[in-house]
């Protein structure tokens, strides 16, 4: 029984990574860069709900909003200002200033917010379900995490498929020069999905911090950079991908935490990715692409 | 024997035939041309005849040796350079630095040797010195020695990549669109200097062109491919007056 | 005189950054021995050194091979770490502390080499963003490891555990050598000032003469063009693992003077994380992608600065922050490469005017 609850534990993370994979995935199928910031954006998410509920005592669900919101912004600000002017230029001139974005988000938090662990008080209040005469034990944040992860996944999988703006998506992510001559608005659209993209990371940096309550300047960026394994297990661009990476991801973080070292369980998520990466570089359902000579 | 034999080249993308039944034979110290409308495959059959894809099937000899399906530096060990379409210097490097690396494996010493700047890195370095210098004058590229490539005018860049494959002492030089971007004037000089190439270091050249100027004033033979497959091939005056070239670069 | 002249310019760079490492070492020396320096700075004379090693080190390849990796402070945690183990266990078998020191230096870069071909030889196969989310990961991976490692010694010899010092099963006379998240106590402090600073210059004399041999000028071809480098018989996975191995030999180098600077050696994330990676890639990318010179600067003045202008430390790695961002705009940007040009333009208009009149 233990295994099962170690198993649903891992999905919950998962579905976290999953979530926050998204993210990566969109903005990497599109911009063509590892945001590396994204995952600090989380943290912002989760101070702005811990401000609002515990300082200002606003309804958990309406911070969400908020939160929601200000990444957003704050995701679009990012792009507008430090990316954008480098489109186009070398990779690593990019990397690097996402880089310096990342760092310069969680400095910043660090001098507002302090060095301390805040104790982030939960914004889910569902009841705990239990299986089994009590053996089996779901926290009711792993039901709505899980919940919201399925969610997310099947309403971007329609707007990607079905809207307008989804298929412009596709369209520039396929190739920015073509997408522009038809008469797309490629800065529109790559605006667009940091939005998308950083809105999410606010609901993932939520359900994280209601699962292990506990907020620093520092609590995005492990999370962030995990899910960018996941991005890149699934096979970097697909959305189904970023699901099925995040998931596997959490579980063996889980599982090698309870049977083999919590102190090597991080070395066995970073092993899985350099596997990965050496057997199907793609990923599980990612994309081959030849470069032109 | 010819210089290159290359028999029944093919190679498919995803259900698309790229390249097929490619033959052609090169002399030693021919001046070759590959010409055919846009998306024939031309730049295909460069890169199947230097590594960077591997032919479907096929054979590639280069005198006497068989090497198809072989890497790409193993076929320039063999005896293979070439330029590119799309120029494709080493940029941050200075014009000199491009043509050394060029001759990085006719001139060797070891990794230690030179960290710890023993004699024979002096020897050598000085032996690439004096060759590169050479390679430069025959492009008049001397004077730019120390300018990073990457600040040359447009025609000196593409001099610049004659040079560097001429460094690896080929024996067969490929040229893709040497002439593309260039003026008249520039074109008529590019002209002089492939055949002055040709009768100094004795060299066998295959060029693909869309200056038909310059495929008449210096190719001896030319081979036409279309949809991936040879039309015509044979004399340069016989091929360009063949009434099936003349309908595959203008249409019917 | 005559030589001077006809040396290569290449050469003469790299004599004026020799010359100011020694200028700036006889400086400090000077301010030593006068007593005019603080505890706290000559405190901070050893880690700046190695800062300025990691810096060039990785500089070699950032700037020289192109490739960006995120996981230099693994390589040199398996340099400090590798060197305080001999220099623990041999502390009684060699006397001379700087016989030992030099021993331990060099298997802190042999070890470090060798990670670095273990790490290279599946990671160089990758490209750009994936290559250096995936050094990160190796980087992480050598971290939490050597956090797990128990090891002993007694009579019979060795004991090795992952799992806790219990586990070693050693007799009443062993000692723990390495104690898991708790490192390695007691190794001896041999690092100074003038050793660090003949590191310094050895690892500077390794790069720049690297870079201008055959070898890195195979490597600097992979990283302008990686097609046309193939194209004239540069033999890439070699090459990249050449250099990237060097890299990470130096690093281990620098991780050897840093462990012998402190009693006690842990595996933190403070010290070997990713954290301490990117801020060596700040010196870099601040001194200048490819400028060995540059990275000695930007990593003593980098270190130094906040250190000085004590107000200014709470805010130090926000300014890096802004500062790192600003570069890379400043550097890249198409707009402000025009708007650089037009504004050296007018000033060059300006002057002519100027004479003019």
């Amino acid at each position: 029984m233990s295994f099962i609850s170690y198993l649903i534990t891992g999905i919950s993370l998962g579905s976290v990574y999953a979530i926050i994979a998204l993210g990566y995935t969109m903005v990497y199928g599109i911009a063509k860069m590892l945001n590396f910031a994204h995952g600090d954006v989380i943290m912002v998410g989760g101070y702005v709900v811990f401000v609002a509920v515990s300082n200002m005592g606003v309804n958990p669900y309406v911070a969400l909003l908020i939160s929601m919101a200000t990444c957003t912004i704050l995701g679009v600000t990012i792009e507008r200002v430090a990316y954008k002017p480098l489109r186009g230029t070398s990779p690593l001139a990019v990397l690097i200033t996402a880089i310096g974005v990342s760092y310069l988000l969680q400095n910043l938090a660090l001098l507002i917010f302090g060095a301390d662990t805040k104790a982030f008080t939960s914004v889910v209040n569902v009841p705990n379900l239990e299986l089994f005469d009590g053996q089996l034990t779901i926290s009711g944040v792993t039901i709505v995490t899980v919940i919201a992860c399925i969610i997310i996944m099947a309403v971007l999988t329609l707007f990607v498929k079905k809207t307008k703006a989804g298929r412009a998506m596709q369209a520039v992510s396929e190739d920015r020069g073509a997408a522009q001559l038809m008469g797309i608005n490629v800065n529109g659209t790559i605006a667009l999905t940091f939005a998308i993209g950083s809105a999410l990371a606010a609901v993932a940096g939520v359900l994280l911090c209601s699962a292990y309550p506990s907020l620093t300047p520092y609590t995005g960026s492990m999370p962030g950079i995990k899910a960018f394994v996941a991005a890149v297990f699934g096979g970097i661009g697909s959305i189904p991908g970023a699901m099925i990476g995040g998931i596997l991801l959490g579980i063996i973080e889980n599982l090698s935490k309870a049977y083999i070292s919590s102190q090597l369980s991080d070395a066995i998520v970073f092993g899985v990715l350099i596997i990965v990466l050496l057997v199907r570089p793609t990923g599980i359902l990612g994309k081959n692409i030849q470069e032109k000579v | 024997m010819a210089l290159l034999e290359v028999k029944n080249l093919g190679i498919s993308f995803g259900g698309l035939r790229a390249v097929n039944a490619f033959d052609i034979q090169i002399e030693k110290g021919q001046l070759y041309g590959l010409i055919g409308p846009n998306g024939a495959g031309k730049t295909t059959v460069f890169n199947l005849l230097t590594g960077v894809y591997k032919p479907d099937e096929g054979s590639v000899v280069l005198d006497g040796v068989n090497i198809t399906g072989k890497k790409t530096i193993d076929i320039n060990k063999a005896g293979i350079a070439r330029t590119f379409q799309n120029i494709r210097l080493f940029k941050d490097m200075t014009v000199l630095d491009n043509v050394k690396v060029g001759l990085h494996n006719n001139h060797t010493y070891g990794v230690v040797t030179g960290i710890f700047r023993l004699p024979k890195y002096f020897k050598v370095e000085k032996e690439m010195d004096e060759k590169a210098m050479e390679l430069l004058k025959v492009f008049e590229l001397d004077q730019y020695a120390d300018v990073l490539a990457a600040n040359l005018p447009y025609g000196k860049q593409r001099e610049l990549e004659i040079a560097r494959a001429l460094a690896t002492e080929p024996k067969l030089l490929l040229l893709d669109e040497p002439a593309a971007g260039m003026n008249p004037n520039e074109t008529k000089d590019l002209m002089n200097t492939i055949r002055f190439v040709r009768d100094k270091f004795d060299m066998t050249i295959l060029l693909i062109e869309h200056d038909m100027k310059l495929v008449s004033g210096i190719c001896e033979k030319l081979t036409v491919l279309n949809f991936g497959e040879v039309l015509v091939q044979g004399d340069t005056s016989d091929v360009l007056n063949d009434p099936q070239v003349i309908t595959a670069y203008l249409g019917e | 005189m005559k030589k001077l002249k006809t040396m290569n310019k290449n050469t003469k760079s790299n004599m004026i950054t020799y010359l100011m490492v020694i200028v700036a070492y006889v400086i400090v020396q000077i301010f030593v021995v006068t007593g005019n320096m603080s505890s706290l700075m000559e405190g901070l004379l050893v880690p700046v050194c190695t800062y300025v090693i990691l810096a060039v080190s990785l500089n070699l390849t950032v700037g020289i091979l192109g490739e960006l990796s995120l996981g230099h402070a693994g390589f040199m945690c398996v340099g400090a770490f590798a060197s305080a183990l001999f220099s623990l266990g041999m502390k009684d078998s060699i006397e001379n502390d700087l016989l030992r020191f030099i021993i331990a230096i060099i298997i802190a870069a042999v070890s470090a080499a060798l990670a670095g071909i273990l790490v290279g030889i599946p990671v160089l196969r990758l490209k750009g963003d994936y290559l250096a989310i995936v050094t990160l990961a190796f980087g992480e991976i050598i971290k939490n490891f050597i956090n797990a490692i128990y090891l002993g010694v007694d009579a019979n010899g060795l004991h090795f555990s992952m799992k806790d010092t219990m586990d070693l099963g050693m007799g009443a006379d062993g000692t723990v050598l390495i104690k898991g998240a708790q490192g390695i106590t007691g190794t001896p402090k041999c690092s100074t000032f003038t050793i660090a600073v003949i590191l310094i210059l050895i690892s500077l004399v390794i790069i720049n003469n690297l870079v201008n041999s055959r070898t890195g000028r195979a490597v600097m071809s992979i990283r302008d063009n990686r097609i046309a480098a193939e194209s004239v018989g540069i033999n890439i996975t070699k090459y990249k693992l050449i250099a990237f191995t060097i890299s990470a030999s130096l690093a281990g180098v620098a991780g050897a003077l840093y462990a012998h600077n402190l009693s006690t050696l842990m595996a933190t994330p403070k010290n070997f994380g990713y954290n301490m990676s990117i801020m060596i890639l700040v010196f870099v990318v601040l001194g200048g992608i490819g400028n060995m010179r540059g990275s000695v600067i930007a990593a003593i003045l980098l270190t130094l600065l906040p250190e000085l202008l004590r107000g200014l430390a709470d805010y130090r790695m926000l300014i890096y922050a802004i500062v790192l961002i600003f570069m890379m705009l400043f550097n890249w940007s198409p707009q402000f490469i025009n708007f650089r040009k037009k504004m050296m333009a007018k000033i060059k208009k300006d002057k002519k005017a100027e004479k003019e009149a």
